[in-house]
């Protein structure tokens, strides 16, 4: 139905109409989501805004370097929790859950490994296998406590609000009897890398040879894709929607690597790493190196990559979707909704371990009030990022974009030199408005 | 065909045992199924019975208790009691995964479609096409369900559009494709045609003579007479949980099944045809 608007009658209500007509027929044709693209504008209006207002303080390197790497831990979990809600059901205990994952980390790293892999009574401090079994154990018993409030949640049928809500409480709790109160500090240093601080970033080249392996499959993905679609005779997406869309794409990661390699070391620690390289130093005493992509950014990469995947390519995805969409039909169709339930909570508690892992890391230090409220701040990021209530609709991709939204209202309005109570007003007031935007949207669609 | 252990007591099991004389083993039998809700007897020593290209249909007031009755054959409800054969064998059905394993597809009155997942996606609910790397293999399912669709409803043209901004005839279509798809020899049809329109409703009919051609055996349900009256070959009426009797359509009229629904009991003719059968 490609409605051709004659350019005749400009400004009459029918070209007007033509015209919306238009957009909407070439957003049709790139087969963009609306709901994201709605997103990404938002997200450039409020960057554009606290620019303005800051006087230009807001679009820098350091500033949106800062921002990707405060967004990782919420983006972790948000990835997750979109499945959760998808369900139909809440987790609210996943602030306290991160709290008491980190707490345990924290133990393991400090406390535990380093007598245990330093064998003869000497203690290993920064051994090189210790951020790796750490995390793994963090993992293993957020899998656990997951899959235990899952299993009384699918199997129990006991609200998921009350499950969580009891798992706020219990894990906080649980936190704090971890060490009786006490904050663990420092961190071993391989695992702090996991927080983005100076060393925590994997420099000019490797985000470089990051973003060539992301632009190399974006194409790839959409070279695939249409070679599937004229494989079986599916009406293919036309040329020029194909390289409007895979263009911005690659448009995207160049700009990201490019601002985040623009964003220099402090002086004092460039020039250290220069004269440890041999490098030459200026005659202006000025070594320019460049931060790069923060190593919790690459975890919200791959985490984002691997629920998407999930999500939508796989047959456990599928059923998570179609649970959220009809409960009775999905159990009616033979798919075992209450493990497909069960699983979903299990890997929120996976995610909230990486979480905890990255929360920690970037403060060097495990506290028990670590993640407080964070509960909120990740339904708030899924809900923003287009995650249905009422369940079976939500993507990852939005809730990554949800969580940097969230954060950039936040520390725009830190920036501005907004005092804290007026900030946590106006995002509440945020939130409100854009789950109300949203169903406008989706009832005028109708 | 075996001699059944039990002698025939009642008016239907006596002319149960006499079609079965007559036209051998029915490729799907419910014999005294039973099924109670703390106390109240929905489904109370029930039986029925479908052979190969015939159209059932199981009518009765809403209450009556066919819905009850033949989730216990798609494998909704477990039966408390009962004996459900396929093919003259005993199976066990405990959930739809079973049913579906014997060739038994429902399409429910609800249609029982998840509506923010496509058509293809419903069409393959449970039983996906994988790619060798266990991913969904999409563009496979994709290309399966415009092929079914094409010989169902040739109008279909939205494969990618989430079932909920569809028509009432068209993901009544995708219901009907996902229950024959998987070869289907017993299709069970719960209210078929009662959220469509008069072009709708016309189709569908087509479709079960269509599906019937095929030797597909179907149990039509529904509390309105005059949906399945002209498409059945048979109808079952049941009422307060227990059955009344079935009728060949050929031999009665709507007003006969109508007496049948509202009192309970078979119309005298019937009757006198049923005596003259048994000796």
């Amino acid at each position: 139905m490609s409605v051709a608007s004659s350019s005749g009658d400009q400004g009459t209500p029918a070209a007007v109409a033509a015209g919306r007509r238009g957009v909407q027929h070439v957003l049709g044709r790139l087969e963009v989501d609306t709901r994201l693209l709605g997103m990404i504008i938002a997200l450039i209006v409020i960057w554009v805004g606290f620019d303005l207002l800051t006087g230009g303080r807001f679009i820098t390197p350091r500033n949106l370097f800062n921002l990707s790497v405060q967004t990782a831990s919420v983006a972790v979990m948000a990835c997750g929790m979109v499945m959760v809600i998808v369900t139909r059901n809440i987790d609210l205990s996943v602030g306290s859950l991160l709290g008491v994952l980190a707490m345990v980390m924290g133990v393991v790293q400090v406390d535990i490994l380093p007598s245990l892999l330093g064998g003869d009574g000497g203690a290993a401090y920064d051994h090189p296998a210790t951020w790796v079994l750490t995390l793994l154990a963090g993992i293993v018993l957020g899998a656990i406590i997951g899959l235990g409030q899952g299993a009384v949640i699918a199997f129990g049928r006991v609200p998921s609000f009350i499950v969580t809500l009891g798992g706020l409480l219990v894990w906080r709790g649980c936190a704090w009897w971890t060490t009786q109160g006490r904050t663990i500090a420092p961190l071993d240093s391989n695992f702090s890398l996991m927080g983005g601080g100076v060393d925590g970033t994997i420099g000019a080249t490797w985000s470089w040879v990051f973003g060539a392996i992301a632009i190399a499959a974006v194409l790839a993905l959409a070279v695939r894709a249409r070679a599937q679609r004229r494989r079986f005779g599916f009406p293919l997406k036309p040329i020029w929607a194909e390289i409007v869309s895979t263009g911005l794409l690659v448009a995207a990661v160049v700009g990201f690597v490019m601002t985040m390699n623009a964003y220099p070391l402090p002086s004092r620690i460039a020039e250290e790493i220069a004269t440890e390289r041999g490098m030459a130093i200026p005659e202006d005493g000025e070594v320019f190196i460049a931060h790069g992509i923060a190593v919790p950014v690459l975890i919200v990469v791959g985490v984002a990559l691997v629920m998407t995947l999930l999500a939508s390519r796989t047959k456990f995805g599928r059923y998570v979707f179609a649970i959220g969409g009809n409960p009775e039909a999905a159990e009616l169709a033979g798919i075992n909704t209450r493990r497909v339930v069960m699983v979903v909570f299990m890997i929120m508690g996976m995610l909230c371990a990486i979480a905890g892992a990255i929360a920690a890391a970037r403060l060097q230090s495990a506290a028990n009030d670590l993640g407080t409220l964070d509960e909120l701040r990740v339904i708030a990021a899924a809900v923003i990022g287009g995650t249905s209530l009422a369940g079976g609709v939500g993507t990852v991709a939005g809730a990554v974009l949800g969580a940097v939204v969230m954060q950039s209202l936040q520390s725009g309005m830190a920036l501005v030199g907004v005092n804290s109570s007026l900030q946590s007003i106006v995002i509440g007031l945020v939130l409100v408005l854009a789950v109300f935007i949203d169903g406008l949207y989706q009832r005028s669609r109708r | 065909m075996p001699q059944d252990e039990t002698a025939p007591q009642t008016a239907p099991e006596r002319a149960a045992a006499a079609r079965h004389a007559e036209r051998g083993t029915p490729m799907v039998e419910m014999r005294h199924m039973s099924l109670s809700f703390g106390g109240v007897k929905a489904v109370d020593d029930v039986g029925i019975d479908l052979y190969p290209g015939e159209v059932v249909g199981l009518l009765g007031h809403n209450g009556a208790g066919k819905s009850c009755l033949i989730k216990m054959l798609s494998g909704a409800y477990k039966r408390d009691a009962g004996e459900i054969l396929v093919g003259g064998r005993p199976v066990d059905i405990q959930n739809p995964r079973d049913a579906k394993r014997f060739g038994i597809e429902t399409i429910y009155q609800t249609l029982a479609l998840a509506d923010n997942i496509d058509a293809p996606g419903n069409l393959f609910l449970g039983r996906e096409k994988m790619t060798p790397f266990g991913t969904l293999d999409d563009a496979a399912m994709e290309a399966e369900t415009r092929e079914v669709m094409n010989r169902l409803n040739p109008n279909f043209k939205n494969f990618k559009q989430a079932v909920k901004d569809l028509s009432g005839g068209q993901r009544q279509s995708v219901a009907i494709a996902r229950a024959i798809y998987f070869n289907a020899r017993v299709l069970i049809m719960d209210e078929p045609t009662a959220a469509l329109g008069p072009a709708e409703t016309k189709q569908v009919a087509d479709l079960i003579l269509q599906l019937k051609k095929e030797g597909i055996g179907i149990f039509l349900i529904s509390h309105d007479l005059h949906d399945v009256f002209d498409l059945s070959d048979r109808v079952f009426v049941m009422k307060n949980g227990k059955m009344v009797g079935s009728v060949n359509t050929a031999d009665v009229t709507k007003d006969d099944v109508l007496g049948m629904i509202i009192l309970g009991k078979m119309p005298g003719r019937q009757a006198e045809q049923e005596l003259e059968q048994l000796h």
